[in-house]
């Protein structure tokens, strides 16, 4: 006798009713806390009309074609110490299958601050590479040719000056700017809320980086003029929702930036890319890049009045959560990084990069970051993830979870309206709070082991292998200073002391200050001097903590 | 001494931080008193002030004390009163209390402070409702802060109509506009605390201070002592902690400690 | 209960240098509030001198630090080397962050009371201080 479908449901509700249930007293709602059902079934699903990729609002994919057309860009972040190394790690890369670059550079270039400062002693070339001028630049990219490549420069206050580098040392390798392709992530908003490598105070930080987009729309139209990123602000506690929420709301913002400039929404924004992380959590995270698609897709054809596709196509690049990483037994952070590389790529990623199973301690060794590539190709070629295009469409449970994360993430974007907008809220450390509040809920959690992480609260071993990991030379601190000092003494003193004059001027005034950071470049100013040319005009920012 | 308070959300912290400057500018040598609230689960706290008021660290001449407001919900301590004394004896020029806004504080500060300064700021939501009871009465003088945003006329307006309908004072406390993050309207506002303290000192009310202040600090100190007393008897005495759960009421036994020796 | 009587310990928890990862200490910082320390924060990018000087005028007897960037083994001596400077050798120096085992011995020795690294339980540093400071 065939039972109906009706009868079915409740029979299996019945027998889940009856079943046990285990009681380790683990969490079974997301990391952000929504409450998971055991099943989702068919009446779960949202009625709604068929979603297809490459189509509006693009929540199975952007491109018609998915990863058949185009697998995602391998991109592994990195960079040590000093240009040449980095130069040097590069080319391995790209010899063994990288394919495109991405530039990490040390805190005081981070920070805008040249080698040889005080406040840069002890931090030279421990997190990335130093560049203090044009000079490292060139070094950086000797030997690759920049207009057959991508790059990715992760850095944000004094990202005009890195771009301007960046297109100076093309201009000597014969490439004009408008051939050049790559990211630059410029997105000082979420330093504001997150990572804290802001220098100037809010309005001038926002203006740079309009003139930045501004420029780029005219000069340099292939570049991705920003990264409006959710990683910072996921690795500094916040939940998925929260990553989702505040990401798109910092996109707003900068568009709305854009627009007081005077630019046409359709001028710049196919250039705004997008920056997430992919955690352990591993359906949620899936849901949010499904969800990110719909909603900015939704908010710049409806809200913004864009009109070409290319503006409602949400792009973005994802990286593996740091924070998910363990010291403790740290050949799980390989296994770790794959299911969470499979996250992005069944999300629909552009392009990725893996973490290192030794990034918990230092930067990656060579074996490492050779083990986080071939994880990705891995995935690309052995497991038919990249086959079909958006394979959990439809699944009931991620359809499900998708327009949940787009409800609540909507209910983000009302709040932050009520204080103002997104700056006002930063002013009133509305993002701080929520981010600090869900950091410190989940380490609760964890330490009430309702949720575990192996090998850290659970499963432990009494005896770790001590790792072999990547040390840094500390004579390269003062190699560094030197160079940068050698560069101040042979650089022509009129030409650069001229450029950073006008630089200071512009900066008092309304100009687009990108063609006089160009000069200041190429004149072989330092990236501090160049800063400190701002500041005496901008001044610094000092955040009122929320703890 | 002058106390600053205000919600959370004014700017008070930038404010103190742009005073401090122009007292530095001007020669003068600082002490600022922060307090923050401790749990009163705990007994712990998180204290944040120094952070708003960095470009002072290393200026030897500015002194700078977090301190929780111990057992006193969003209040002072008697600890606090005694930092104050302490501070004008070890000859800085000016001290400066800073509190946050909540519960009573603001009446804590005024019962403390030569001049209160009640912070204020146009976009705390609603309107003038947000001032809480008693703020009229106590404050010597309003700040609204983040004079340049919006509706920072009609926080005026109501303000002054506030202040007219109130009982009248000797003294009309001035309504100063400061744009703390930018350091303008500060010297404006000092000059209204100077103007203040010049009252005092001339129409002998600051005597008069001086003397409710011990006063009451007296009776504080007194209420401690007697609480910690009081404590101590019920725990070491179970014929009168016996008593008392007979009695089911505190009143007898109260003032049976109070009568006791020692 | 509300605690009044007992004198709290005052704890000083700061980031020196330019790296601006908060979460951490902000966790720790919380951690440290609920079990009754009075924890003054002084927030990112100090210097060692600050860190000191702000302990000297708390009257901290601890010091906290949270370093993420490398810098770990310029900033934590330059720390204790400030103690001693200031005379002020009595105040306990502890951290966390991102530093390898090898490095933990090295700053040992060097006058670091202890370093926790990640995935230490916050109740492991409050135990710790507990040991420390027993009246607290």
């Amino acid at each position: 006798m065939k039972v109906r479908a009706r009868d079915a449901k409740e029979l299996w509700q019945e027998e889940f009713e009856k079943a046990p249930v285990r009681d380790d007293g683990i969490e079974t709602s997301t990391i952000s806390g929504i409450p998971l059902k055991p099943l989702y079934t068919g009446d779960d699903l949202p009625r709604r009309e068929e979603e297809l990729p490459g189509q509006f609002p693009y929540t199975r994919g952007i491109h018609p074609s998915g990863y058949r057309g185009r697998l995602w860009t391998m991109r592994q972040f990195s960079g040590f110490a000093t240009a040449e190394e980095t130069n040097r790690r590069y080319k391995y890369l790209l010899a063994n299958g990288q394919t495109g670059l991405s530039v990490a550079f040390d805190m005081p270039t981070l920070m805008g601050q040249d080698s040889d400062a005080p406040t840069s002693r002890g931090e030279v070339g421990h997190c990335g590479v130093a560049i203090d001028s044009l000079a490292d630049m060139e070094t950086l990219f000797e030997g690759i040719p920049l207009g057959d490549i991508t790059t990715s420069m992760t850095i944000n206050s004094p990202a005009a000056i890195l771009l301007c580098m960046y297109i100076a040392v093309a201009e000597k390798q014969g490439v004009p700017a408008s051939k050049l392709g790559g990211t630059l992530q410029n997105d000082i908003l979420k330093e504001f809320i997150a990572q804290k490598e802001f220098i100037f105070p809010p309005a001038p930080s926002m203006r740079l980086v309009v003139d930045s987009i501004e420029y780029c729309a005219a000069e340099v139209p292939k570049w991705n003029t920003i990264s409006i990123s959710g990683y910072h602000i996921r690795e500094a506690g916040s939940t998925a929702v929260q990553e989702l929420a505040f990401t798109l709301a910092d996109g707003m913002a900068y568009v709305d930036a854009c627009l007081e400039r005077g630019m046409h929404i359709d001028d710049f924004a196919s250039r705004l890319s997008f920056f997430f992380d992919a955690h352990i959590d591993f359906f949620e995270e899936i849901a949010k890049f499904r969800a990110a698609r719909r909603i900015w897709a939704r908010w710049m054809r409806e809200r913004y009045g864009a009109q070409q596709e290319r503006s409602w196509k949400l792009r973005f690049h994802t990286q593996t959560a740091g924070v998910s990483l363990t010291a403790q037994q740290p050949e799980l952070n390989i296994a770790r990084t794959a299911i969470e590389a499979m996250a992005a790529v069944l999300g629909g990623t552009q392009s990725l990069h893996t973490n290192a199973m030794d990034e918990v301690l230092a930067l990656p060794t060579d074996k490492a970051a050779r083990i986080a590539l071939r994880t990705q190709q891995l995935l690309a070629y052995e497991t038919g993830a990249a086959n079909t295009i958006d394979p959990l469409g439809g699944s009931y449970f991620v359809e499900a979870l998708t327009d949940e994360m787009e409800r609540q993430a909507e209910a983000y974007f009302k709040r932050i309206d009520e204080i103002g907008g997104v700056i006002p809220a930063i002013e009133a450390g509305f993002f701080q709070k929520e981010i600090a509040d869900a950091a410190f809920r989940y380490q609760n959690e964890v330490e009430q082991k309702r949720r575990i992480m192996v090998g850290v609260n659970e499963f432990t071993v009494d005896e770790e292998e001590p790792l072999e990991i990547l040390r840094m030379d500390p004579g390269l601190e003062s190699q560094q200073a030197e160079r940068v000092r050698e560069v101040r003494r042979r650089r022509d003193q009129a030409q650069a002391t001229n450029a950073l004059n006008r630089l200071r001027k512009a900066a008092a005034g309304n100009d687009n200050l990108m063609p006089y950071i160009l000069d200041a470049v190429r004149a072989y100013a330092t990236e501090g001097e160049i800063m400190q040319a701002m500041i005496e005009v901008f001044g610094t920012y000092t955040e009122t903590a929320v703890v | 001494m002058a106390g600053f308070t205000g919600a959370p959300g004014t700017g008070k912290s930038t404010l103190v931080d742009a005073v401090i400057a122009l007292l530095r500018k001007q020669g003068s040598s600082v002490a600022v008193l922060a307090t923050d609230p401790n749990s009163p689960f705990t007994g712990g706290a998180i204290m944040g002030d120094r952070i708003r008021m960095q470009r002072h660290a290393l200026d030897g001449k500015v002194y700078i004390r977090s301190m929780g407001a111990r057992g006193h919900l969003g209040g002072l301590s008697l600890a606090t009163r005694e930092a104050i004394r302490l501070l004008g004896g070890f000859g800085f020029d000016q001290v400066i209390l800073e509190t946050v806004g909540v519960g009573q504080s603001e009446l804590e500060v005024a019962a403390v402070a030569d001049t209160t300064v009640v912070v204020l700021t146009p976009n705390l939501g609603d309107s003038v409702q947000m001032i809480k009871a008693g703020i009229l009465e106590i404050a010597d003088v309003f700040v609204v802060n983040k004079a340049d945003i919006d509706g920072y006329a009609r926080v005026v307006a109501e303000l002054r109509t506030m202040m007219n309908m109130a009982p009248k004072r000797e003294w009309r406390p001035p309504i100063i506009p400061t744009i703390a993050s930018r350091g303008e309207g500060v010297d404006k506002l000092w000059d209204a605390v100077l103007g203040h303290r010049k009252h005092l000192a001339t129409s002998g009310k600051a005597q008069e201070l001086v003397e409710r202040r011990l006063r009451d600090e007296t009776a504080e100190v007194a209420a401690e002592l007697a609480r910690e007393r009081a404590r101590r008897a019920l725990e070491d005495d179970p014929a009168l902690a016996e008593r008392l759960l007979n009695d089911g009421t505190p009143y007898r036994t109260a003032e049976e400690i109070l009568d006791r020796k020692g | 209960m509300p605690k009044t009587a007992t004198k709290p310990v005052r704890i000083v928890v700061a980031k020196v240098g330019l790296d601006g990862h908060d979460r951490g200490v902000k966790v720790v910082a919380r951690a440290l509030r609920d079990a009754g320390y009075e924890v003054i924060y002084t927030g990112l990018r100090q210097t060692p001198e600050m860190v000191v000087d702000a302990a000297l005028q708390e009257d901290a007897q601890v010091i906290g630090l949270s370093i993420h960037s490398g810098a770990h083994m310029t900033l934590f001596p330059a720390v204790v080397d400030e103690l001693k400077r200031r005379k002020a050798t009595d105040i306990v120096v502890f951290g966390g962050g991102i530093i390898p085992d090898d490095d933990i011995a090295a700053l040992r020795k060097k006058g670091v009371a202890a370093i926790f690294t990640p995935g230490t339980p916050l109740q492991e540093i409050v135990d710790w201080l507990r040991k420390r400071f027993p009246e607290s």
